[in-house]
């Protein structure tokens, strides 16, 4: 293992999109996350029909995704295996574990949703994003009660220790009701010297989010 | 049948998200899977649910739902087929 | 400081067919299953096959160390399952030095039922709440690490848990996996129409969906070796893998999980393993699951290895499967017995894989575990004896 480099990060939160400290979307705070998201979606021409089977969980873990991959487009070359994904968040699936369960509450009007149902898993988030940009490495979805930097970073370094990724997708991706949040970074596993705040460690990691 | 196709076709776009679609965009007698609007085996469970919720009609085996999903026509025809008065 | 290897301290597994490892071997020995037809308006509308643990054992058994009315049946199965696992190890769950990771994939969520507020979520529902719990009964001093990642989460766990060892961020790791039957999950199932007619038959011919089942497993893992428990059995190797194909389904040509095999294989902690002596499949009993999992095995050449799936003794445990299987698989290591692939009887899988069909003797050193999930996950491990 070489130095592990954020190379990049994505916070989509308050109706703002903000791609390496830079705001490139935002709109009206009193937008629905839902309505948003889709905007999100059409204002950078993502194309991916399925984006709208998503649960909003998904939508918002692929859209920041998307975002950072399409300007770090370097993992594209690489093997699959080579680029993994580490998220987290706190509220799992619950948003739409509420919607599946309003399928199936009543006796009387009983139909479970396949299609709700199988989003009701935090880790499905990944295999969208797997999926789109046919990414093969590590996975691993972790909970915590709040963003937490150690955690993911003590995680994702092990991976890269134990030499099974060139390229991580990590950060937090949290939603329930109309709240959420997400900071993703791009981390590389590379052999140049590298500016000391742009390392992966907990305190840079930490600082990202207390900006945003 | 044909405000019942429309119909159908309404509801497909409304229980599988097919947010960027139309009634138009859907051809009544295209195949639903693999090719045509390429369903997945997902988007056929929930088919097979919105039948049962809207029409009270159940699907019993994997080949009966090959052939009554097989497109828009054949949901209808089902659904005149079958449905009670 | 690298720690050079990662021991078995302790286990516990709690299905079925009992509170210990050691009752659950038996019942595998003596051919039981554990899955019957249960008839409960609050898990489903109608009747179906699953593996439902005895909620008065439970009670009984979790009266000896706590308030039952103070858990929820999640919770108190995790509990039991650690208590029993770290008694007589002589690891501290109390030190900084240990940390408890718990695998699930969705803890409480039989509480929805009950209570579906929105506005103001019950807090039991958050699975690092839950987690929280079980590591204040302990008095453990670190929050413990939650890994939800579908049902490659135990098997994913126990890695992490060896790779944290490993990198000397702990000197002992207590891995435990636990879900519960509920009509959350249990519809859900349904829904998919992916649930078995009786008792999931894995890899046989006449397979026709899974048994959902309900578990707690642990899995004590050290850095010290006057800990490891004899016969002495070391952690290899482990990874995951996406498919990257789809997210319920899994890939026809097996990608991912002979990806993780091949990785996990190739791992430089998994040389001293040596071969493979059996294999310890993930076999749902799904048409789709176990054809898979037979093309990964022969991309990998592993054909010839003798292979079960516990899934017909217990049913599928989700988040609890990959612990409890795999310390079922260190038993069959321990006392040199390969377990019969409950639910087998005619091989049903394109590829000639070896099922196990009846309990036999046989001298194991090494074994590969394999697991697979939603979202197209699959994750795979090796240990071995020393």
């Amino acid at each position: 293992m070489g130095n592990l480099v954020i190379r990049g990060c994505c916070s989509i939160k308050n109706n703002r999109v903000v791609l390496d400290g830079e705001c490139v979307y935002q709109e009206d705070n009193a937008l629905s996350a839902s309505d948003f998201f889709k905007n999100v979606y059409r204002n950078f021409k993502l194309s991916y029909a399925k984006f709208f089977k998503m649960d909003n969980l998904s939508r918002l873990g692929f859209l920041a995704a998307d975002i950072l991959i399409n300007k770090y487009d370097e993992i594209k070359f690489l093997k699959p295996e080579d680029t993994g994904i580490v998220l987290s968040n706190s509220a799992s699936s619950l948003d739409t574990d509420f919607n599946f369960n309003d399928t199936i509450k009543e006796n009387a009007n009983y139909f479970p949703s396949p299609a709700l149902f199988v989003y009701t898993l935090p880790n499905i988030m990944i295999g969208e994003i797997c999926i789109r940009h046919k990414i093969m490495g590590e996975n691993g979805f972790l909970i915590c009660e709040k963003f937490n930097p150690d955690v993911i970073c003590n995680f994702v370094k092990d991976l890269f220790e134990n030499e099974k990724l060139k390229y991580c997708i990590t950060g937090w991706v949290d939603l329930i009701n109309e709240k959420y949040e997400t900071l993703l970074f791009l981390v590389e596993d590379t052999e140049k010297d590298i500016a000391e705040k742009s390392t992966f460690e907990p305190k840079n990691i930490s600082d990202i989010y207390n900006k945003y | 049948m044909d405000e019942l196709i429309l119909q159908l076709k309404n509801e497909i776009i409304e229980v599988l998200n097919l947010e960027e679609m139309s009634v138009e965009d859907i051809d009544t007698d295209a195949p639903l899977f693999m090719e045509g609007l390429g369903l997945d085996s997902i988007d056929a469970l929930e088919l097979t649910v919105l039948l049962e919720k809207k029409y009270g009609l159940k699907i019993n085996t994997a080949d009966e739902g090959r052939l009554i999903l097989y497109s828009v026509r054949s949901m209808a025809e089902f659904i005149t087929k079958n449905q009670k008065a | 400081m690298r720690i050079k290897d990662v021991y078995i301290a302790g286990d516990n597994i709690i299905t079925s067919l009992g509170f210990t490892s050691k009752e659950n071997c038996d019942s595998i020995l003596n051919n039981r299953t554990g899955i019957t037809f249960v008839d409960d308006p609050l898990l489903s509308l109608e009747g179906l096959y699953v593996s439902l643990i005895d909620t008065d054992k439970i009670l009984s058994s979790f009266k000896e160390i706590g308030d039952p009315g103070m858990y929820t049946r999640f919770e108190k199965l995790a509990i039991l399952s650690v208590h029993d696992a770290v008694s007589g190890t002589g690891i501290d769950i109390r030190s900084n030095e240990t940390l408890l990771i718990l695998s699930t994939t969705k803890g409480n969520i039989d509480l929805m039922l009950e209570d579906d507020r929105r506005a103001n979520v019950n807090p039991s529902l958050f699975l690092w709440e839950a987690a929280k719990k079980i590591q204040h009964f302990f008095g453990s001093p670190n929050t413990p690490l939650v890994i939800s990642n579908a049902c490659v989460s135990g098997v994913m766990a126990i890695s992490a848990g060896s790779r944290m060892i490993r990198s000397g961020q702990y000197k002992n790791a207590i891995v435990t996996g636990t879900d519960i039957l509920s009509k959350f999950v249990i519809s859900g199932f349904q829904s998919f129409q992916s649930l078995s007619n009786g008792p999931c038959r894995p890899f046989d011919v006449t397979r026709d969906g899974l048994s959902l089942g309900e578990g707690s497993g642990t899995l004590v893992l050290t850095s010290d070796p006057r800990l490891a428990r004899e016969p002495v059995i070391i952690i290899g190797g482990g990874s995951s893998s996406n498919d990257a194909n789809h997210i319920s389904g899994p890939s026809r040509t097996a990608e991912g999980l002979y990806l993780s095999i091949q990785k996990t294989l190739a791992d430089p902690i998994s040389l001293p393993a040596g071969n493979i002596d059996y294999i310890s499949a993930h076999g749902t009993a799904t048409p789709f699951n176990d054809e898979m999992e037979c093309i990964a095995l022969s991309r990998a050449g592993l054909l010839d290895i003798p292979v079960n799936s516990y899934k017909g003794y217990w049913g599928h445990t989700l988040g609890a499967a990959g612990i409890i299987e795999t310390v079922a698989s260190v038993k069959s290591l321990e006392q040199n017995v390969l377990f019969k692939s409950a639910g087998f009887n005619e091989l049903g899988v394109s590829e000639k894989i070896q099922v196990i069909g009846k309990n036999s003797e046989k001298k194991l050193r090494t074994c590969l575990k394999t697991a697979s999930g939603f979202g197209g996950c699959n994750a795979s491990l090796i240990f071995y004896k020393a």
